[in-house]
């Protein structure tokens, strides 16, 4: 077989003949260009499927209706409100932090939409076509994860920005300006949040596969374990909570906060720990587990 | 051209495959056959590697399907449950898999054309029948002109001109020097269309032969014969060389000898015959003996005196 590959056989048909089993298929002449299969392409394909699909759409818009609207809201309440405040509340108010305040049901629509990114296609069985198409399988996580991320950077920066100047438009003479202390940092941090809670909801989808236990566990370590941890003692507070995704990402980008907060480094590297956890964990059960 | 050996995929204890070599060759269409739940489905995914073997190697154009830098070139598979997003379009399905492998939008349309799905391209895929999610998923199949064709029962849900197409499809795609394997849990069907056949039952290979040795096989011909003196006509028989195999008090299976045959000797023993009837087997019922054992649920039909008085051939009107 091998000095029959190699050198032109003096009997083209007896060739043939003997080499049916490799020779006939790669000889058959292709009449489509087909390419090899890499990050660029599978990043392409995988904005071809975010398009595609008509809840991309709604649920980032939720997410920035959501951002927007209730940092407005906020803004415009606080001001309301203001006489009724205690001085102590007005001394520690913090006009950034208010008109910020949307993040927390923007991260439940980033949240949603990352899980079912994911775990639409197992549901659906689309799943089986893209690792058919992309069987080393991780550049898919890797995709989604990028594109996501990308795309909630910067749907989000837009909403925090005009979420921050609409609100302070509306505190009036509480407000401050995106020169005043910690500004751009709450409003990139916040950003960095969000996108650090969509690519957790991306590799949680991987991990867990099912859009209920997916948003389920999502909810349950944004919402519910910042709230149960403080049935804790008071010790395992201090050492347990500041680490969780939701304060450390508060660590980043409030003005104002709370007593046991990380630092603003440190919270970053905490919700990065929990990136590379998360991811970690992803890649391993989607190259170990049947498809 | 696909190589498995030794494959092996285990569920807990149950083994789904168990132990199967065969080589699928290119430039024919070939039939992989079994029961529903004999594992058919299961050694498809290994081919592709959405399944790890348990323990065995399956290589396809000569290594792992995974490690081809061209995956959809290789092979285009269209697997048992829909691979598809119900809410996105079947033009965007396609688009989505040819990005992947740098095929552009003009392949797209023409594999949505050459399926005869065009006018509902930009419809969503959740709302397609049975037979045009089939169809759809040939589409996905064909996209990158592969080499190789997985079939996974592709004329499930299709109506007969759709199955005379599927048929000549893939008769086209072997000719072209293409390896086409179609699993398929109907033999009146395969036999139409493969020119070589895998039998498996309970994840085991039960044969591995050409489909024409397969009708040879069948073409045995068996005589039922109902008589009263079935004891004697069975001693008389069995004296000449026959086979006889009683299934009832008054009624033999008898092979060898013809019906003509039989009638002359019951005369010149004068043993009163009340039905002498030739029977070929059928390719259906040759098939139905050979997985009997590994089928995994049996109807209660199967158990009956009469269920083999019951015309099994499947209509398959083409």
């Amino acid at each position: 077989m091998s000095t029959l590959a190699a050198e032109p056989a003096p009997d083209a048909d007896a060739a043939a003949a003997v080499d049916t089993t490799a020779g006939a298929v790669a000889d058959r002449a292709r009449t489509v260009q087909n390419h090899p299969v890499n990050a660029r392409r599978v990043l392409a394909s995988e904005w071809v499927k975010l398009r595609s699909l008509r809840s991309t759409a709604w649920t980032l818009l939720s997410a920035v209706v959501l951002m927007i609207g209730i940092g407005w809201l906020a803004g415009w309440g606080s001001n309301d409100s203001w006489s009724d405040l205690s001085p102590q509340e007005q001394a520690t108010f913090s006009p950034l932090d208010v008109t910020l305040a949307g993040f927390y049901l923007a991260q439940l629509a980033v949240s949603v939409l990352g899980v079912l990114l994911v775990t639409g296609e197992y549901a659906t069985g689309m799943v089986r076509a893209t690792f058919a198409a992309v069987p080393r399988r991780l550049p898919v996580l890797w995709a989604k994860t990028v594109l996501f991320a990308a795309v909630t950077f910067g749907s989000m920066l837009v909403a925090a920005t005009v979420s921050f100047a609409g609100g302070q438009r509306l505190l009036d003479e509480h407000s401050i300006g995106f020169g005043g202390d910690g500004v751009l940092r709450g409003i990139v941090g916040v950003t960095g949040y969000l996108t650090a809670v969509a690519v957790l909801a991306v590799a949680l989808g991987f991990v867990i596969r099912s859009t209920a236990g997916g948003v389920a566990t999502m909810c349950g370590l944004l919402l519910v374990a910042p709230t149960l941890g403080l049935l804790l003692p008071r010790s395992w507070q201090e050492n347990l909570l500041p680490y969780l995704p939701s304060n450390a990402g508060a660590a980043v980008f409030n003005a104002a906060p709370s007593a046991d907060s990380l630092s603003a480094t440190g919270g970053a590297l905490a919700l990065g720990v929990w990136l590379l956890v998360a991811l970690a964990a992803a890649a391993f059960t989607l190259t170990r587990r049947d498809v | 051209m696909i190589d498995a050996r030794n494959l092996t995929k285990t569920y807990g204890t149950k083994k789904a495959v168990d132990d199967l070599s065969f080589t699928v060759q290119p430039g024919q269409v070939t039939g992989f056959l079994g029961p529903n739940g004999a594992g058919k489905s299961t050694t498809m995914r290994m081919i592709l590697g959405l399944d790890a073997p348990t323990s065995g190697t399956v290589t396809v154009g000569g290594r792992p399907y995974r490690d081809h830098p061209l995956p959809l070139q290789v092979v285009g598979a269209l697997l048992e449950a829909r691979a598809i997003h119900t809410s996105r379009t079947a033009y965007s399905h396609l688009l989505a898999l040819a990005t992947t492998h740098g095929i552009g939008p003009k392949r797209v349309r023409q594999v949505i054309d050459q399926v005869g799905l065009t006018e509902v391209a930009s419809k969503r895929a959740g709302g397609f029948s049975l037979g045009m999610g089939q169809r759809l998923g040939i589409a996905t199949a064909l996209l990158a002109d592969p080499d190789t064709l997985i079939l996974d029962e592709p004329v499930n849900g299709l109506d007969p001109e759709g199955i005379r197409w599927i048929r000549d499809l893939l008769r086209s795609l072997a000719a072209d020097g293409r390896t086409v394997l179609v699993s398929s849990h109907l033999m009146s069907e395969m036999a139409l269309t493969a020119d070589h056949v895998l039998v498996i039952g309970r994840g085991r290979l039960l044969a591995d032969l050409p489909m024409s040795e397969l009708l040879a096989q069948a073409a045995s011909d068996v005589v039922l014969v109902r008589t009263p003196s079935a004891d004697a006509l069975t001693q008389a028989l069995t004296g000449i060389g026959a086979t006889v195999v009683r299934t009832d008090t008054e009624v033999l299976e008898v092979c060898g000898p013809t019906a003509a045959g039989i009638g002359d000797l019951a005369r010149d023993l004068r043993i009163s015959v009340h039905g002498l009837t030739p029977r070929q087997v059928s390719l259906e019922e040759a098939y139905m003996d050979m997985t009997r054992d590994s089928v995994e649920f049996h109807a209660h039909a199967a158990t009956d005196p009469d269920a083999d008085l019951i015309d099994l051939t499947t209509g398959s009107a083409a």
